[in-house]
């Protein structure tokens, strides 16, 4: 690799890591919210924000789209809520994964985890392929179905994915609550630590799979991957300029198959393809190129 | 121009959900959920 293009490649990651870590600066921005050991109250709570940032951290200052999705569904007024899933229908078009590339907390979370140095597992394309299905029947059982039809006698629901699998409520909301709040600690029973489970196998993996959670389990993930394919925002591969070493395929944090499907629904638009490609072949998808020109453009 | 269609789908559908969303009450439901703990969501019950 010449020393310019090592320079663009670390330069590229180090702009990647600022604006990550701006985004989960600027979704938990209430700090007062671990002093005042409660959480963050005001209006800007209506609004949704399009990543997976637990509502009940001290510092967030908006919503989880998960997480309203499910308490829409929950009360006795609606089954499903036309609210979040029209916000996350307009990100998803106009960025597709460029949010979990970019703008999500937890994913930045498992993109920290994956730098330390360890050795790294490459998970079996067979197995891959089929785990990826995963995160659509969570986001269709646990996010949709299960939060709409079952209710108690008074006709309420429970969030399913927030109590049983969410990971980012356990470690931006439940252990702050525990450790600060004495009384929520003496509650703490069978479910928190199942849960206090589930997070440390997400949080584990992530040091030897890169992004495992987004990969096989995110239901916010599996939402926006819908609209890869077509989101203002997309990628493309100059056949012509490709001189076929690889190294696209062997850097891409989600196993995505870069030179043949770039856009495909994995695809969180991290960029990194784009910069270590010594052939610079690797670009933004124009606005009106076409799925099919997205091989072989210019 | 399938890909302009479905964009422009995509964008009305998701107008369209929000407005109708906001005027069924929802942005107030969700605002209440937020402003307290969610016990199931940290893991309590
Ligand atoms: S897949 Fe989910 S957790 Fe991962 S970055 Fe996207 S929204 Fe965040
Ligand atoms: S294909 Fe490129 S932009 Fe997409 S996730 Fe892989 S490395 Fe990132």
């Amino acid at each position: 690799m010449s020393r310019m293009h090592r320079d663009r490649v670390k330069r590229h990651s180090r702009l990647r890591f600022a604006i990550q870590l701006a985004a989960a600066a600027l979704s938990n921005g209430y700090a007062a919210g671990f002093a005042e050991k409660t959480i963050f109250t005001g209006r800007s709570k209506a609004v949704c924000l399009p990543v997976l940032n637990c509502y009940s951290c001290p510092a967030a200052l908006g919503s989880c789209p998960i997480g309203a999705m499910q308490a829409v569904a929950n009360g006795t007024r609606h089954s499903i809520s036309f609210y979040v899933l029209g916000t996350l229908t307009l990100f998803g078009v106009i960025f597709g994964r460029l949010i979990c590339g970019f703008l999500c907390p937890f994913g930045f979370v498992q993109d920290l985890l994956y730098k330390l140095p360890t050795p790294k597992l490459k998970v079996p394309r067979r197995a891959d392929k089929l785990l990826r299905y995963l995160k659509y029947v969570i986001l269709a059982v646990f996010v949709i179905l299960l939060p709409a039809l079952l209710s108690d006698r008074f006709g309420l629901g429970e969030p399913w994915f927030c109590k049983y699998i969410c990971p980012a409520g356990t470690l931006e909301g439940g252990i702050p609550h525990i450790l600060m709040n004495e009384k929520l600690r003496a509650l703490a029973g069978a479910l928190f630590w199942w849960k206090l489970g589930v997070l440390i196998a997400v949080l584990a993996a992530s040091v030897f799979i890169s992004r495992p959670f987004c990969r096989y389990l995110c239901p916010l993930g599996a939402f926006y991957s819908l609209f890869n394919r077509f989101s203002l925002y997309r990628m493309k591969v100059d056949d012509k300029k490709c001189i076929g070493c690889g190294k696209c395929d062997d850097c891409c944090p989600m196993a995505v198959d870069v030179r043949k499907d770039i856009n495909c629904g994995e695809c969180i638009r991290c960029g990194r393809c784009r910069a270590v490609c010594p052939a610079n072949a690797i670009d933004r998808a124009g606005l009106t190129d076409s799925p099919a020109a997205e091989r072989e453009t210019t | 121009m399938k890909l302009t269609l479905m964009r422009t789908a995509a964008f009305l559908a998701g107008t369209a959900f929000v407005i109708i969303g906001v005027m069924r009450g929802e942005a107030g439901e969700v605002l209440e959920k937020a402003v307290r703990i969610c016990l199931e969501c940290i893991g309590i019950g």
